[in-house]
């Protein structure tokens, strides 16, 4: 099979060709059963969630969709404080979409499951005409054991934690979409962050992945939610240089630029050293503190300081973010 | 290569410079002429502090978007609506700009019409190519820092006759709404930032009048904070010597006569013209039109568009603009008026007075 | 209206057209709007158009006044 067509969305012949190949791929003892529905156990109080993934170009420096649609699913069960143990995987496909590209991408949800230690349980596939979806998407879904929930219930002082530098993967997607001729290096940061699992039990009281929105938009979700002023100091938020030239380029804010596999995270000041420690030893070598509850604002405020020493209120991501020139 | 130049190590020994001079000039009125400088000024939270020592940065009509009359985008949306086989590009800001049909990017076009957002003009020459069945449109709108490249594209377009690319030009100049704002005192001004990059093309010499009609000190300035800090206190000290001049705060960047062979590009391919603002009404001698011999490139002579459209109602972008009032004082800044759903153009573009004053709201700031 | 960012030339091709970089980034950007553009001239880039050559003297003069106004950084 060189392409994809209608039929391996069909339900025969060919879609049970397809399924060998996907099965091939991520084989676990639940999923060759090949039931309609997985038959899972697990203790205790669960957490369950889902996300859909339609990146475009999803062939981009450093991944692919694939790898983001375990990886981002992961995550968000992960920052919840849920140790993820099942997914399910469900791709819409464009007719004629190269099963070449198709294996890649099986390869790496192979590869980024093994990673992050879950099991594909269960899947579907859909194929639709020419035109009616772009090349391929893909919906994962995620289930695990409840460690801890996270808590809202902060104080003057916690500290806020990031665990690397900000906008790599929009970076990226947006060079490799090469949209505004811009050439660069930039690596997507897209990554499963399974190191933030035993911050659970180590200090962490409140975690969240920084996705669409950037860390701005988070940060405005902490101190609302929690309903606390918040001071973030801009000169300690780690950015690599041509993230940071590439927002200049485009007038971007790189504070509401997308990561894939960065997390922000809040523990009280005496845990955060050793959070930060940890962090680091996994290979999270720019983890730090970027501020800290409190400071100027009023409750549910997130205010910067600036580079240049001012203040600004934060807020959350409006509108689209089309770059301007003028 | 300028990290300093943002660095709070720099900025803050910098303020206590200009602390000490305006002590005893304040309360100060600077307006910042370039959109720019809006958002350098807010975002590093800058006008802030500023203001806690008494100098108030006033937004000037250096934004491009914003002062484009609903008159040049009603053309636009025209031709979107009624000619097939469009391809209509323009700068980002530029296609969200809301009218009373709505934006360039949310109307329904034409059959087999769309919008392109582009980031340099020179790509409208690929897209004219890549397309050769469709008729590609550039909306230009811009200052002098960016007319040198439009006139570039435009007669690359007539030296190679392009037959299926042609431009809606809203090209203005930045000196004569400047004589429109002192003229009429109503933005109270004591000083001028005079926008760097428009300087860098037509030099300091254009602004020579506003010190010797109208006594007013100013300094050509850069974009990054201590850039703007050295133009302000460039201003202060003209103001306590009591010697106005065009002061260039900006000379890695900008020479007294500019960039002659810019300028000479910009005479070859545009004629002078008056031109209508959003707030000014009508400005002489304040926009570019192009000469008769490139005519043949104007969408509008080809496609005889109708520039009848109205904004939304109770907008304030056109006081704004003028200076006359701050976003705030518009009575539906942050109620009606906001970036998810914006009533006029100094809300949408990024260089927006009341999208800038809104995004990036400073706090109280004490020394 | 006037987002200008420095970058140096590492390439120029037939004169009209060339290489940028700064930061890692790179764009290919048009130096008809220049005179006498070498590889290695700092250049200010406006909508993918070198609108002048940066005064590399003025600008070590700038960081130097700084200097000297704030006590070095």
């Amino acid at each position: 099979m060189e392409n994809v067509d209608l039929s391996v969305g069909s339900g025969g012949k060919r879609m049970r060709e397809f399924i060998k190949v996907v099965v091939s791929y991520l084989n676990n003892e639940i999923l060759s059963e090949l039931h309609d529905s997985a038959f899972l156990e697990m203790d205790g109080k669960i957490g369950f969630t889902t996300d859909s993934f339609v990146v475009d170009p999803i062939f981009f420096p450093g991944g692919d969709i694939g790898k983001l649609a375990v990886a981002g699913t992961f995550n968000d069960l992960v920052v919840s404080g849920i140790e993820p143990k099942y997914l399910s995987l469900s791709f819409i496909i464009e007719e004629g979409f190269p099963m070449d590209d198709m294996k890649r991408i099986l390869n790496s949800i192979k590869k980024e499951s093994i990673e992050c230690g879950v099991k594909i349980v269960t899947g579907d596939t859909k194929v639709v005409r020419r035109g009616e979806a772009h090349r391929i998407y893909i919906n994962t879904s995620g289930v695990g054991r409840l460690i801890r929930k996270p808590s809202l219930s902060l104080e003057n002082g916690d500290a806020i934690i990031l665990t690397g530098p900000i906008g790599e993967h929009s970076a990226s997607v947006m060079v490799a979409r090469g949209e505004y001729e811009l050439e660069g290096e930039i690596l997507t940061d897209c990554a499963s962050m399974k190191f933030l699992l035993p911050l659970w039990r180590d200090g962490a009281i409140w975690m969240r992945d920084i996705t669409r929105g950037g860390l701005a938009t988070v940060l405005c979700e902490l101190s609302k939610g929690a309903g606390v002023p918040i001071l973030i100091d801009e000169e300690l938020i780690p950015i690599s240089e041509s993230v940071r030239t590439l927002s200049e380029f485009l007038g971007i804010d790189p504070l509401y630029l997308a990561c894939e596999g960065r997390a922000l995270i809040v523990s009280k000041k005496e845990g955060s050293g050793a959070i930060i420690s940890a962090l680091k030893n996994s290979d999270q070598k720019q983890t730090c503190a970027i501020g800290e509850v409190g400071g100027p604002g009023r409750k549910g405020e997130a205010i910067l300081r600036t580079r240049a020493g001012g203040f600004r209120l934060l807020e959350e991501l409006t509108g689209e973010l089309l770059p301007r020139i003028c | 290569m300028f990290d300093e130049l943002r660095d709070r190590r720099v900025v803050t020994p910098l303020l206590s410079e200009l602390q000490k001079i305006a002590r005893d000039l304040s309360p100060v009125r600077i307006m910042e002429v370039c959109g720019t400088h809006t958002v350098t000024a807010f975002r590093s939270g800058l006008g802030n502090m500023l203001r806690g020592m008494g100098i108030e940065l006033i937004s000037g009509p250096g934004c491009p978007v914003c002062i484009t009359p609903d008159e040049v985008v009603a053309g636009a949306v025209d031709l979107l609506i009624r000619q097939k086989d469009v391809i209509l590009t323009s700068f980002g800001d530029m296609l969200r700009v809301p009218t009373s049909k709505g934006s360039l990017l949310s109307i329904n076009p034409a059959p087999a019409s769309s919008v392109r957002i582009i980031y340099s003009p020179e790509e409208v020459l690929a897209i004219s190519r890549e397309n050769p069945e469709k008729e590609t449109v550039f909306l230009a709108v811009g200052f002098e820092t960016t007319a040198p490249a439009i006139a570039y594209i435009v007669r690359e377009a007539a030296d190679k006759g392009i037959k299926n690319l042609s431009f809606i030009t809203s090209l203005r100049l930045v000196p004569p709404p400047l004589r429109a704002i002192l003229s009429s005192g109503e933005a109270r001004l004591d000083g001028l930032l005079y926008p760097g990059h428009v300087s860098v093309i037509i030099g300091s010499e254009p602004y020579e009048f506003v010190p010797r009609e109208f006594n007013v000190p100013g300094a050509v300035t850069g974009f990054e904070p201590a850039d703007m800090l050295l133009g302000i206190l460039s201003v202060l000290r003209q103001m306590k010597e009591g010697k106005p001049m065009v002061d260039i705060a900006y000379k890695r960047a900008v020479r007294p006569e500019g960039n002659k062979m810019a300028q000479e590009l910009i005479r070859e391919v545009f004629d002078v013209e008056d031109s209508l603002w959003r707030g000014f009404g009508v400005i002489p001698k304040s926009g570019l039109k192009l000469k008769e011999k490139f005519n043949a490139l104007s969408t509008d002579a080809r496609f005889n568009l109708k520039h009848e459209g109205w904004g939304v109602r109770g907008c304030g972008c056109g006081d704004v603009v003028k200076g006359k009032i701050s976003p705030e004082d518009c009575p539906m800044f942050g109620k009606d008026c906001n970036p998810d759903s914006p009533k006029g153009p100094c809300m949408v573009s990024y260089e927006g007075s009341c999208l800038v004053h809104y995004k990036y709201r400073g706090i109280e700031w004490k020394m | 209206m006037c987002l200008g960012i420095p970058a140096k030339i590492i390439e120029i091709e037939q004169g009209s057209h060339g290489k940028v970089e700064t930061g890692g980034i790179h764009r290919k950007i048009n130096l008809s709007l220049i005179k006498d553009a070498r590889v290695g001239d700092w250049v200010i880039v406006h909508a993918g158009f070198a609108i002048t050559k940066m005064d590399e003297k003025e600008a070590m003069e700038t960081l130097k006044l700084l200097k000297e106004m704030t006590g070095g950084v």
